[in-house]
């Protein structure tokens, strides 16, 4: 039997454990959200070279750009472990500087995720046609040459990737989708923590609060870790 | 009844039991490790020779960086077992729900 109560302030709860519920909540979800994205992952493998038609991911995934974005996501964990010391220190100023810098990385990540999107749903096919070696190309880049004809310099044909173009993006836009709904939940989860400071919602009496959005987002950096080594390197690693 | 035995927790109601956090300093030197990984990872991807050892490679390197963050960012190392075993546990469940896929959908043959 558990009964929360508040001897010295508020946030205090008495458990049988001598652990906070709220906590082992948290972790517990936390364990059931790795099934979840276990379950993509392991579907996007499934599918994966099985598309028909392109573009297949080698023709669309920029891995510098993704790298860049893997680092500022990276960093957002460390800025988000500095505002929970922080605030442990009763240091509420610099839980401000940090929260509100954990949540501009966290925009940075998105607005990689847009434009990636964006540039794939706008993916161009672009062939050569004076000098054409159809050994180094790809079926779709194939299928174009084949429609060069005298006099063409080049063709270009815009072929985006989107949902509903192959099982490819499809399980690619699912997967990393529903990745991105969880960072932009995080997003909004600390902009709240960060404006709530300044109305006095949170002290470093009440540094659960503070705890848990901060199990939440490291929890979205780990995954993170397995989409990026997954799905972007081991997916389109050219000696496989 | 087990009032008695129930205890309140402490550390801003956190609960956690905690055997004294890491400074910022470590916490900066796991973020720059983070970020020395990811670009050998990185790095090791345009390495064409290696073939299909690229796959323990990058799951070596990734493992690392998985456990760092949920040892020293999400506290773990430092935090009461029990927050540990709910989190482990889920991780080998998802890794067993992905296995038990992969292999009903023939991914290793």
């Amino acid at each position: 039997m558990v009964e929360a109560t508040a001897p010295h302030h508020a946030e205090a709860e008495t458990t049988s454990t001598g652990l906070s519920h709220r906590k082992l909540v948290m972790w517990a979800f936390l364990g059931s959200d790795c099934m979840f994205f276990g379950s993509l992952i392991a579907t996007y493998l499934i599918y994966q070279g099985k598309s028909k038609v392109g573009p297949f991911p080698e023709e669309v995934f920029s891995i510098p750009v993704t790298s860049v974005s893997t680092f500022v996501l990276l960093m957002s964990s460390m800025s988000m472990v500095l505002a929970y010391a922080a605030l442990t220190r009763g240091n509420v100023k610099s839980f401000r500087v940090w929260i509100f810098s954990t949540a501009i990385l966290g925009m940075t990540f998105l607005a990689f995720q847009v434009f990636e999107f964006r540039d794939f749903a706008n993916h161009e096919v672009e062939i050569d046609c004076t000098s054409v070696e159809t050994a180094n190309l790809t079926p779709l880049e194939q299928k174009l040459a084949a429609k060069c004809g005298e006099g063409d310099l080049k063709i270009v044909e815009q072929h985006g990737l989107t949902p509903r173009t192959n099982l490819f993006g499809t399980t690619f836009f699912t997967l990393t989708g529903f990745h991105g709904f969880h960072v932009t939940l995080g997003v909004i989860w600390l902009l709240s923590l960060g404006f709530l400071s300044f109305k006095g919602g949170v002290r470093p009496e009440t540094n659960l609060d503070v705890d848990l959005a901060a199990l939440y987002w490291h929890f979205v950096d780990v995954v993170w870790i397995i989409i990026f080594t997954v799905v972007y390197l081991y997916g389109v690693f050219p000696g496989i | 009844m087990t009032q008695h035995a129930q205890t309140q927790t402490g550390d801003g109601g956190a609960g956690t039991a905690h055997a004294g956090h890491p400074t910022p300093l470590t916490y900066f030197k796991v973020a720059m490790v983070l970020a020395a990984i990811t670009a050998a990872e990185v790095g090791v991807f345009y390495i064409e020779g290696l073939g299909r050892g690229i796959i323990p490679v990058l799951a070596i390197l990734s493992g690392i960086k998985f456990a760092l963050v949920a040892m020293f960012y999400m506290h773990l190392r430092y935090d009461a077992r029990i927050f540990s075993w709910f989190f482990v546990g889920g991780v080998l469940l998802a890794i067993s729900v992905v296995m038990a896929l992969l292999g009903l959908f023939q991914f290793f043959v």
